[in-house]
């Protein structure tokens, strides 16, 4: 009961956004990032980075997954039995997942279609467990929300970051835009410029130990680059 | 702590309310859901014939689709001896009234005797008539399909579609992405001048005879070979269709 009293209370800073909202935000985009720092979720990173359209729907979905679970989690967080609270949290995803996965059928199949079995996989990604176990039962439903969006953004960013070098280096394209390739499709057609004739899209790029190189470039970047990450390991 | 049988009341109210919306969700969009998948399967066949339509399908929105496809597409079904199957029994052996909208990779791994067949025929405006055949087989990762269309002889091939649930972008996905690769279909011949049927093959190190066979995809050679076989398998099916109408 204490739940439904607390927002009375204080109404005026139940939706606040102060420094402590903006730290759960961009906390996880660089310093505490659910992939490059924890390393959760990497399996997908694997397999949706190909092309940059992708990863983004992917990020997205993410994103949305986190945050409404996060909030819903929270919302309910003194009334979940402790002895079933991982069902209660797997259903809360589950139920969120298809509910995205039902909409996005809707709104853009082939997008739907490419995504196939990725979409229900986000059930198992370990970002949406951890956050709920680790912040949202312990946390406030905005503060759990804007957490939420964090972390799916934290995803998000990466994923498309992965794609962005996969789908330039393997397909010489971004967004399905072609940039860089040998026929008049392109926007740098490789055969008439002569000074980049040297230019063959690299299909290792697109294969999947590509984005697990990738992902450790930038891991090693931002733990050298990053004092607060250096003493970790 | 909470009672055993508020854990009980807990979850089961939880999962009623989540059942309750899902179901809801499911058959609120389902109009839409089977819109869309109809759409797709239609562009899929109209993008065979794309250098006879001269535009972009995939530009065209889903009533632009719907129009087009109701106006230029004849649909048949037919069985493996080549007999037309009447509306009806489509009806009562699929449950689906279109031929397009039946399920054809389900219908594919059905025994021969009770297999279909759908054979799609594009009428362009200056009143060409080009056949469009359903081929289905495997790729690296899972299936692959495509449509091809045919000149009136039965033999030309005058364009082709194909595309995959879940071969590698950059590499397998090529059959569907690439046009340099699929054009290269575009006027290849399934049979030989004496009548033999020869298929059209993807072949590695360069075309041999040009007729009847195409360059692989390198990086892709087990999605080529599905290519391949598909080609090989799928068109022999209507082998009997394309006799008897040859003919007339």
């Amino acid at each position: 009961m204490a739940e439904v009293q607390v927002p009375v209370k204080s109404e005026s800073s139940v939706f606040s956004f102060g420094k402590t909202e903006r730290r759960l935000i961009t906390d996880p985009i660089s310093d505490n990032n659910p992939i490059t720092v924890q390393v959760l979720g990497v399996c997908s990173a694997l397999a949706v980075t190909t092309l940059v359209s992708k990863a983004l729907v992917m990020g997205i979905a993410v994103m949305l997954v986190t945050a409404f679970s996060n909030y819903f989690t929270s919302l309910l967080r003194e009334y979940i039995p402790k002895s079933v609270r991982m069902i209660v949290q797997l259903v809360i995803i589950a139920f969120l997942v298809t509910v995205v996965e039902l909409i996005l059928k809707a709104v853009n199949y082939p997008i739907w279609k490419e995504l196939s079995v990725f979409i229900g996989l986000i059930i198992t990604n370990c970002i949406l467990m951890g956050r709920l176990e680790a912040y949202a039962m312990a946390n406030k439903p905005w503060k759990s929300f804007l957490d939420g969006i964090g972390n799916g953004l934290g995803y998000g960013v990466i994923l498309v970051i992965i794609a962005v070098i996969r789908e330039l280096a393997g397909k010489g394209s971004l967004m399905d835009y072609k940039i860089i390739g040998p026929t008049s499709e392109y926007a740098l057609n490789t055969m008439e410029i002569s000074w980049l004739s040297w230019y063959a899209p690299n299909n290792l790029a697109i294969l999947s130990p590509a984005a697990m190189f990738i992902i450790a470039i930038i891991i090693w970047v931002q733990r050298s680059r990053n004092p607060k990450l250096v003493d970790i390991s | 702590m909470f009672s055993t049988s508020y854990i009980i009341k807990f979850t089961l109210v939880m999962t009623i309310i989540v059942a309750l919306v899902l179901s809801l969700l499911v058959s609120g969009l389902k109009g839409v859901h089977t819109e869309n998948e109809s759409v797709y399967n239609k562009k899929g066949i109209l993008s065979a014939v794309s250098q006879q339509l001269g535009k972009d399908i995939n530009s065209m929105g889903n009533k632009e689709v719907q129009e087009l496809f109701s106006t230029s597409i004849d649909q048949k079904v037919i069985n493996l001896k080549g007999e037309v199957i009447s509306p009806e029994d489509i009806k009562a052996k699929t449950g689906a009234s279109e031929p397009v909208d039946i399920d054809w990779g389900k219908e594919i791994k059905k025994p021969e005797n009770e297999r279909l067949l759908p054979v799609f025929t594009y009428k362009s405006k200056d009143n060409k008539e080009y056949n469009i055949l359903y081929v289905r087989g495997k790729g690296l990762w899972d299936e692959i399909w495509g449509y091809i269309a045919f000149e009136s002889d039965w033999n030309t091939i005058a364009g082709q579609a194909f595309d995959h649930k879940g071969e590698t972008p950059g590499l397998g996905a090529e059959i569907k992405d690439n046009k340099a690769w699929y054009g290269q279909f575009t006027g290849r011949k399934i049979y030989n001048p004496e009548g033999e049927f020869k298929s059209v093959s993807v072949v590695k190190g360069g075309v041999k005879i040009p007729d009847h066979q195409v360059d692989g995809i390198s990086g892709a050679t087990i999605t080529a070979n599905g290519v391949d076989e598909m080609m090989k398998r799928g068109l022999k099916y209507y082998e009997s269709y394309i006799q008897k109408n040859k003919k007339s």
